[in-house]
């Protein structure tokens, strides 16, 4: 068994009054794909958010419960949120980049961290882009604005700039939900390669491309985690009726 | 089904007069331009733009004028545009819509936008003249007067007051065409509030605080009243040199010369030709700032 890079402990979310997410318990292991599967309101998307706390931003929403991250909770009073988005970062599901060069895009993240040496910045920058697999398309033109990329390029470079900080984690909120299927084929073999440096956690509305590309899959429902085990056992022989309701397209 | 006379000849009267109604806007505005454009065209030359006035103001240039006009502008947008971008950052990206801090900010803006400008002048007069001025004056100055009078800094402070909620409502305007996917991307990365302001919204959102800049500086530079108490001067034989100097302004120099002057009617052509260049100044001003309004528009459409 390999480390439980993100615990989850009775989890629940509120939305003011409203319950969004009952009661989560999983264990997410170190550098393997994780996907998040379920229909649309499940609370998947909703508990991805959680592990970053993107939902602090959300006014009335409250959590309880424990989620430990590295076995520290994250949720805890002197826990400071800008530390724990650089360990755990974040790709969203449309693609933003920012309206500044590739290369500033890239180099946003560093040079928050205080990264100045140009030296050091160009090599981040590359590093990171040959990791989000867009190095050789845009390496002639680092200096050309972002927005000038098409949609999958634009969602590789979101990628490059969140790995440019040097995460441990990525989350991505449907990645690839926008895209054409080449880009969506060239997103799906990038995070089975991105795998090997970090843990990677998907929320996929594409029950093929969590087949595809995740070790674990964790499917909702109803804002509650019905199954979680490995892919092959959620796709080929689940444990509950409603995972295989929902895999095999009787709802959702 | 036949179509009652009486009803379509109703019909056509209140169209007709809706429509002349509209037109006679056109016309105002049409009359207005050419009344003094004609009037004003010839006066306006290199000369008349770059002298100082002579013989009692009945002959020379405006150049003083439109030197405190610039300098006041300059001043106050110097106060107001930081003030108010300020101020719209944090009703936009820090106070929750619905608090109630946020409300009354929002209440006093509007409120301060329609004040009626003569009110400035007196609020300048009494806070930063009597107030502040002569609270200075006494301080470091053992009372011996110098900043409890009329002077440039003052009318300046007071012309921002008057300008803050244009300013204000501009950048706010701005600052919310910057996408919240943006403010997520950049904290996600692990920036922190203020690093996401300073480097992604302000950058995002620039060319409308340079909207809302223009925009107050065009209001500016046409109004009169709330520098009447507050620093401007009826004629200065030199140009102002530092903040505690009197000024005069382009509004002023025509209110002036048409009801001060000694010989009205021989100040015709210099009040003519001073009505043109301010017009022409504001309308530039409005002009551009339209422009930049289309561009931020288009931007944030596409």
């Amino acid at each position: 068994m390999s480390f439980e890079k993100i615990h989850t402990e009775n989890m629940t979310l509120h939305y003011g009054s409203k319950m969004a997410l009952n009661n989560i318990s999983i264990s997410i292991p170190e550098k393997k794909v994780t996907a998040f599967i379920g229909p649309s309101g499940c609370g998947k998307s909703t508990f991805l958010r959680s592990l970053n706390r993107m939902n602090d931003l959300i006014d009335g929403v409250k959590i309880e419960g424990k989620i430990l991250i590295d076995d520290i909770n994250i949720y805890d009073k002197n826990i400071d949120v800008v530390t724990l988005r650089k360990k755990v970062g974040m790709v969203f599901q449309k693609s933003n980049p920012f309206a500044k060069s590739i290369y500033e895009n890239v180099a946003y993240g560093p040079r928050i961290n205080g990264v100045k040496d140009k030296k050091q910045l160009d090599e981040i920058v590359e590093t990171a882009l040959q990791n989000a697999a867009i190095w050789g398309e845009v390496k002639d033109r680092l200096g050309d604005s972002a927005m000038g990329l098409s949609g999958g390029q634009q969602q590789r470079l979101c990628i490059a700039r969140t790995l440019a900080v040097n995460p441990e984690i990525v989350l991505m909120d449907e990645p690839a939900s926008a895209l054409d299927p080449l880009s969506t084929s060239k997103i799906e073999e990038l995070i089975v390669q991105l795998k090997e440096k970090y843990t990677i956690v998907i929320v996929t509305h594409n029950m093929q491309q969590a087949a595809r590309i995740s070790d674990l899959t964790a499917f909702f429902y109803l804002g509650e985690l019905i199954e979680f085990d490995k892919t092959k056992k959620i796709f080929t022989n689940p444990d509950k009726k409603q995972t295989e309701d929902y895999i095999t397209g009787r709802f959702g | 089904m036949i179509k009652s006379f009486k009803n379509n000849i109703k019909g056509i009267l209140i169209e007709g007069l809706t429509l002349s109604s509209a037109l006679l806007i056109i016309a105002i505005v049409v009359v207005m331009f050419t009344v003094i454009f004609i009037g004003g065209k010839d006066q306006i030359s290199w000369e008349f733009l770059t002298s100082f006035p002579e013989d009692g103001m009945t002959k020379g240039g405006i150049f003083p004028a439109i030197y405190g006009t610039a300098l006041l502008v300059i001043l106050m947008s110097v106060a107001a545009v930081p003030f108010g971008t300020i101020t719209a950052i944090y009703l936009t990206e820090y106070a929750r819509e619905e608090s109630i801090i946020a409300k009354s900010i929002r209440f006093a803006v509007r409120t301060l936008a329609v004040i009626p400008s003569i009110i400035y002048g007196l609020f300048g007069l009494g806070f930063f003249i009597k107030f502040v001025g002569t609270s200075m004056d006494n301080a470091f100055l053992g009372g011996q007067l110098k900043w409890g009078q009329p002077n440039i800094l003052w009318a300046s402070l007071t012309m921002s007051l008057l300008t803050l909620p244009v300013v204000i409502v501009s950048v706010e305007e701005a600052l919310k065409t910057v996408p919240r996917d943006l403010r997520a991307a950049s904290l996600a990365l692990g920036a922190t509030k203020w690093q996401t302001i300073w480097k992604v919204v302000i950058p995002g959102s620039i060319s409308g605080i340079l909207t809302g800049t223009i925009l107050a500086v065009s209001r500016a530079a046409g109004e009169v009243a709330p520098i009447l108490f507050t620093g401007v001067a009826y004629y200065l034989a030199t140009l102002p040199g530092s903040l505690s100097d009197q000024f005069m302004v382009l509004g002023y120099h025509i209110y002036v010369m048409s009801t001060q002057s000694a010989n009205v009617d021989q100040t015709m052509p210099i009040q003519f030709g001073t009505t043109l260049v301010l017009l022409m100044l504001t309308f530039i001003l409005n002009f551009s700032a339209i422009i930049l309004r289309y561009r931020i528009r288009k931007k944030k459409t596409n």
